[in-house]
């Protein structure tokens, strides 16, 4: 036990559960490093340019804009919980809710802290605000996802409200009240906004007609990865948060939430997953025939500049998306904890993959009759201030589960909940 | 009228000597930068060297001046650009890149197909000295900031200063020369207006031997390439599409 002048039990939830103070900084101190040299390379970018990247004229977006667009979809648990429960009413999916949106939160301002990062003038980022090209898809995702992270913050702020000092102050309990009953309404702008930004992120690369291996047609102004890019963060968030709730099971050694909570988010990511899988394998069959070709592409030559051979459609089709669809649905495995979280990093490590092919891929390929195919690897600045993001995320995390109720049941529940 | 100025390159013509690129960083104050990587310079006109892929008496090689091709339609930067740094001015075809506006988001750079865009990824700067030989007409980049051709605006503006002061709504097309064009020895980049079908360079772009790059995508470039030869013009479309081109 901690001595009393080096505790921080008031901080805790009454009842709860929490390893030592000393503990826990040693717990926090390699995250805190992490962090720490996250910040030193971000700043190099910043002081010295860009210049601190592998990044370069031809190889415009690197391994930032791939992770970015990847925990991007990985945080849709967020919006997609909230949409389930409040607005399709799925009051069985409330125990998870809090870590939805502490994770969502994480994802989100860590992307937009590594954007700001990776664009050349950051100190002009409002000038998309202020001279909008509306035809853009980036313009479609700064205004989506500047304000969605607005909606996190204030969803974040009730929970963070109820930490048991902060309880104390009157008005902070009448404005967590306060902001409790506007819930539904965030959930509801939240879905609208995530709808489209994931979709504009998505659209981001479907609209480069100078692009082919990314180009696509599709429905109005919008191209099918608009859509299949919803439809994956939707099925790839749930099995994220599921991912996220084990690891943080598995630390602190307590059952967070019941293995049928975790058979019901399975299935959602699953059935999801499915219909992602279908609609891309269509979609994927409509460009090799069609869309490609009409701009004067062979799509299947794309496959043969090594490593990015048909390997890599098939394990995104099948390895990541089929398997881990029928392993997240089909009742027997899903029973099985250990299947039913391998099978969710499946579905998620699919859904990387799916970035990481429509990011860097497309721009590894040749356009013109002499190019040549690119290779890009990432300089330490890059990897480390995503490193940073990581480290951040941690820490916020660890912090809010350590102070506030992240796995709270709704009244009535009996679930167990251990450590409360 | 509005014009739709472009360029008709003859690659027969070109030696790569690279009066060109060295026109075109002198008139619009394009820095040295000394530690870029052919990856990471600025170059918004490039002469690019592609060979027939033949070894001995067979091979051929051919020099292509690269620069921005101010397609017309669907102009693929334009549509992409978050904060509308990037426009197709209507009165000249021209399309224009505002670096004062540019955010460096990098997104218009993703999106041409031809790679005609440039990043400043360093702070312009010149060896002690040579400052004093910038062009006081146009504006030097920050770092951070996406540049590419613009046709030498500034030699626009120039002519348009002169055909005002003369009291003319039109300009003399021979007050208007981008550096490229004036300073390659072989005549073989020509400049003019595809919007009157009297310019010599307007019908050139309409030879038996001209091409444009990628004309599939549908963006409509406003700059033809011109080759007798059959291997050079197969260059035109994409390696995948014509299997039969392998440079050869």
């Amino acid at each position: 036990m901690a001595s009393s002048t080096f505790t921080d039990t008031r901080w805790i939830a009454r009842g709860e559960e929490r390893t030592s103070l000393p503990q826990f900084l040693l717990w926090l101190a390699p995250w805190a490093v992490v962090f720490a040299v996250g910040i030193y390379a971000a700043g190099l970018c910043l002081y010295y340019g860009l210049n601190q990247t592998n990044m370069d004229n031809r190889f415009a977006f690197g391994l930032w804009i791939f992770l970015d667009l990847g925990i991007i979809a990985l945080g849709a648990g967020a919006f997609f919980t909230g949409f389930l429960v409040y607005i399709l009413k799925r009051a069985k999916l409330q125990p998870i809710l809090n870590t939805a949106v502490v994770v969502g939160f994480i994802c989100y301002s860590g992307a937009v802290a590594i954007l700001m990062v990776d664009v050349g003038q950051p100190l002009r980022a409002w000038f998309t605000f202020w001279h909008p090209n509306t035809h853009s898809m980036l313009t479609e995702v700064t205004f989506c996802i500047s304000c969605y992270l607005l909606v996190l913050c204030l969803e974040y702020v009730p929970i963070l409200l109820r930490n048991r000092q902060l309880r104390k102050l009157p008005s902070f309990l009448v404005f967590e009240h306060q902001l409790h009953k506007l819930m539904p309404v965030l959930a509801g702008v939240g879905t609208l906004l995530s709808f489209f930004h994931q979709g504009s992120l998505g659209g981001l690369y479907g609209v480069l007609r100078g692009r082919p291996f990314a180009f696509r047609e599709g429905f109005l102004i919008w191209p099918s990865t608009f859509f299949l890019f919803i439809l994956s963060a939707i099925a790839s968030g749930p099995s994220f948060l599921m991912l996220v709730t084990a690891a943080v099971e598995k630390i602190t050694g307590r059952r967070l939430v019941s293995q049928e909570l975790f058979q019901r988010l399975g299935f959602i990511s699953g059935v999801l997953l499915a219909i992602y899988i279908a609609a891309k394998s269509i979609d994927t069959l409509i460009w090799l025939n069609f869309t490609s070709p009409s701009v004067g592409f062979a799509p299947w030559q794309y496959y043969n500049y090594k490593p990015f051979g048909l390997p890599i459609l098939f394990a995104e089709i099948v390895l990541f998306g089929l398997l881990p669809a029928f392993l997240l649905t089909y009742r027997r495995s899903a029973k099985r904890r250990g299947l039913l979280l391998s099978a969710a990093a499946l579905a998620c490590a699919g859904i990387l993959l799916n970035r990481f092919v429509l990011t860097v891929q497309t721009l590894a390929l040749p356009t013109l009759a002499f190019d040549e195919f690119l290779h890009y690897t990432p300089s330490w600045q890059e990897v480390a201030s995503f490193g940073g993001v990581l480290g951040y995320g941690v820490i916020v995390y660890s912090l809010s589960y350590r102070y506030l109720p992240l796995f709270a049941q709704p009244k009535g529940e009996n679930t167990h909940v251990s450590g409360s | 009228m509005n014009a739709r100025y472009g360029m008709v390159i003859d690659l027969d013509r070109c030696t790569g000597c690279g009066a060109c690129m060295m026109a075109c960083a002198a008139e619009n104050n394009v820095p040295p930068i000394p530690q870029a990587t052919p990856r990471t310079g600025l170059t918004p006109m490039l002469v690019r060297t592609v060979s027939n892929g033949m070894e001995g008496s067979a091979r051929r090689e051919v020099f292509i001046p690269i620069t921005c091709m101010h397609c017309e339609r669907e102009t693929p930067c334009v549509s992409v650009c978050p904060q509308q740094a990037v426009e197709v001015d209507k009165a000249t075809g021209i399309v224009m890149q505002m670096p004062q506006r540019c955010l460096g988001c990098r997104y218009c750079m993703t999106a041409c197909p031809y790679h005609a865009r440039y990043f400043n990824w360093w702070d312009p700067a010149w060896p002690a000295g040579m400052e004093k030989s910038l062009n006081p007409g146009v504006a030097v980049r920050m770092r951070g900031v996406v540049e590419k051709c613009n046709m030498c605006h500034a030699r626009l503006h120039s002519a348009k200063a002169k055909a005002a002061a003369a009291g003319k709504r039109e300009i003399d097309p021979a007050d208007y020369v981008p550096a490229c064009v004036e300073a390659c020895p072989t005549a073989a980049i020509r400049f003019g207006n595809f919007a009157d079908p009297d310019d010599p360079v307007s019908r050139e772009a309409h030879s038996p031997d001209a091409f444009r790059f990628l004309t599939r995508l549908g963006t409509e470039p406003k700059l033809y390439y011109k080759s007798k030869e059959a291997w050079v013009r197969a260059l035109a479309e994409s390696k995948s599409a014509n299997a039969e081109v392998q440079h050869g």
